[in-house]
């Protein structure tokens, strides 16, 4: 059976609905960028008419910088909770019970978090260049942010660095056993690839198409070498018997029944080590 | 007494189609920890087959294997014609569907949503044709609109039977469809099992309800860990438990030794209460009239005499108090 765009576009559909009527995920997608919009936006307006162009091109670097991290950060969360949130409502098993393959529905939960942070961002930065267009003092700044190499990594990195962030939320949420911890361990791996982004924003390396073109390439083979590693992660077995139980099959020892493994957890927190 | 081995293992199928389902020699093993173990058996096309067991028997983890989320340790099967292999996962799940005991419905959605998804990926053509026909076999259309969070448990079980019936299954898996359920509920689920099989639906019921399994199933398996017995609820009971009558006096008989040791057909006696006596015999209809002439002759005075009825529960729990494993799980 091979890979359905049909089937991918039920889960598409799903997801976005789904988050449409989350109010955790709506709130989340919300007020996440308004906080990374006002601290560029105050940047733009505290630049006098006086300020020399290399200092405008850096408090624009920055901007771009921070523009970036709402797409890198603001999936990796939600992206972080889409299997093992699946899994705690009990809605995975009826999923996997279905010819859907691993790969239709991964790429399915990616794109639906890729639309929204990507829309997001693109509304970002168009936000940023008319507040700018409309009120800054420096007409500098307006001349920076109309760069074409910036406009260009915007408009490639933002789909790009979310991908990645996704990904890495996706393929922590196939092994975490608790939503919280895939959540957190999801943000902390999508601040790698803004280290490079950053040495562009900040001019250690100087802008240019060329450049901007490269590192999307770059980041681009990184995030198609990421999905199928984490397509590759996900384990049907694994997600449905539990972590417990394959432990248990891959090293011959048994499964202990839920009173002893609670037990054995009271035991740990006074002082005993847990492996996880 | 424990039945060691199984009987009637092959699903009967006068048509000459071939099973729904054959299970052969199959075992899984997480560890040193054995799931299930050497189980085999057939099930025809159209047949409700039980699988009953404790708690921690394996029955869940078995419908997981046959159903391709779980790989087997050992041994084979065929599901809806297709070898249980890693590769034929994705085409076995198109033949079939599996109601977890969980229905699994996303709380947020409407049932319309829920259903439009399992549509979506069963690759459906008709999806809106297809949508109304489910609702309309479990009677939730009024219902099609609601958000499922807003839904009676026993509404959501019924919307977990629509969604299994979204691909036309040539097997449909329950696991525990009545789990939880209050008998109101519960009969209403029953009631739409009941259909499913009229309409020629192969399903293969897990249940902790007997009386539901014996209600609803052609045949049942009892496992604990292997597979203890399998057959039609009558044959099971046949082998289990010899025939017997039930006689009640109105008061104890001075001499029931000589009143039923002479009696032709009567093959051993137990009291059962002050006076009331259980005779085991070959023929319960034909003995019976022997009984009451006889009890007559020795001057009592007859209540009642009744053949005594074994339940599928009295056969379940005969085979798992001989199981000393199944009562530490």
């Amino acid at each position: 059976m091979k890979f359905s765009f049909i089937r991918l576009g039920a889960v598409l559909r799903k997801e976005l609905r789904e988050y449409r009527r989350s109010p955790y995920i709506v709130v989340t997608m919300a007020v996440f960028p308004l906080v990374f919009l006002i601290e560029p936006l105050i940047t733009i307006f505290r630049i006098g008419p006086s300020v020399a162009a290399s200092v405008v091109d850096k408090a624009v670097g920055a901007t771009f910088l921070v523009l970036l991290i709402a797409p890198a950060m603001l999936p990796a969360v939600i992206a972080a909770y889409s299997v093992v949130g699946e899994r705690e409502q009990g809605t995975l098993e009826p999923l996997l019970t279905t010819p859907l393959r691993r790969a239709e529905l991964l790429l399915g939960k990616a794109v639906g978090v890729v639309v929204p942070a990507v829309g997001i961002a693109y509304l970002l930065f168009a936000v940023i260049q008319l507040c700018a267009r409309l009120f800054a003092s420096n007409p500098e700044v307006v001349s920076a942010l109309g760069q074409g190499p910036h406009i260009l990594a915007e408009v490639l990195f933002a789909p790009l660095l979310a991908s990645w962030s996704i990904g890495v939320g996706i393929g922590i949420s196939t092994r975490a056993n608790d939503v919280r911890v895939a959540q957190q361990l999801g943000t902390l791996s999508s601040i790698p690839p803004l280290a490079a982004v950053a040495l562009v924003a900040f001019n250690v390396f100087t802008p240019s198409v060329t450049l901007a073109v490269v590192f999307a390439l770059i980041l681009l083979v990184a995030d198609v070498i990421l999905f199928r590693i984490v397509v590759a992660l996900f384990d049907r077995e694994r997600l449905i018997a539990g972590a417990r139980a394959l432990r248990a099959s891959s090293r011959g020892g048994q499964i202990p029944p839920a009173g002893a493994v609670r037990q054995i957890r009271r035991i740990e927190r006074t002082g005993g080590s847990d492996d996880g | 007494m424990v039945a060691d081995t199984m009987t009637d293992t092959r699903g009967e199928q006068p048509s000459g189609k071939p099973p729904a389902l054959v299970v052969d020699h199959l075992t899984k093993r997480f560890g040193e920890r054995t799931a299930f173990e050497d189980v085999s058996f057939a099930v025809a096309q159209g047949e409700v087959f039980g699988f009953l067991g404790p708690n921690g028997a394996g029955k869940t983890t078995t419908v997981r294997t046959l159903g391709t989320l779980i790989a087997p340790t050992s041994g084979s099967a065929t599901v809806a014609g297709i070898p249980l292999t890693t590769d034929n996962g994705s085409e076995i799940r198109q033949r079939i569907a599996i109601m977890p005991e969980n229905p699994g419905l996303y709380r947020r959605l409407t049932v319309t949503e829920n259903l439009q998804l399992f549509a979506g990926l069963y690759e459906q053509p008709n999806v809106a044709a297809r949508i109304g026909e489910a609702l309309e076999a479990v009677n939730l259309t009024a219902r099609a609109g609601d958000l499922c969070g807003s839904l009676s448990k026993g509404l959501l079980q019924r919307v977990g039977l629509a969604r299994a019936l979204l691909n036309d299954p040539a097997v449909m898996f329950l696991d525990e469809p009545t789990s939880g359920l209050d008998p109101v509920a519960a009969h209403e689920v029953n009631d739409l099992i009941n259909a499913l099989c009229q309409r020629g639906v192969t399903v293969f019921l897990t249940t902790h309800r007997l009386e539901e399994a014996e209600r609803l199933c052609d045949r049942v398996a009892i496992l604990s860990t292997t597979l203890r017995l399998v057959g039609r609820p009558d044959e099971l009971r046949e082998r289990l438990f010899s025939s017997s009558l039930v006689v009640e006096t109105l008061a104890p008989l001075v001499a029931p030794d000589d009143v039923f040791n002479s009696t032709d057909g009567v093959e051993s006696w137990r009291p059962d209460g002050a006076s009331s006596y259980v005779l085991s015999v070959t023929d319960p209809r034909n003995i019976a009239p022997h009984v009451t002439r006889a009890l007559v002759a020795a001057g009592a005075d007859v209540v009642s005499i009744t053949e005594s009825r074994h339940s599928l529960e009295d056969v379940y729990l005969q085979l798992i108090n001989d199981d000393p494993a199944a009562s530490q799980r």
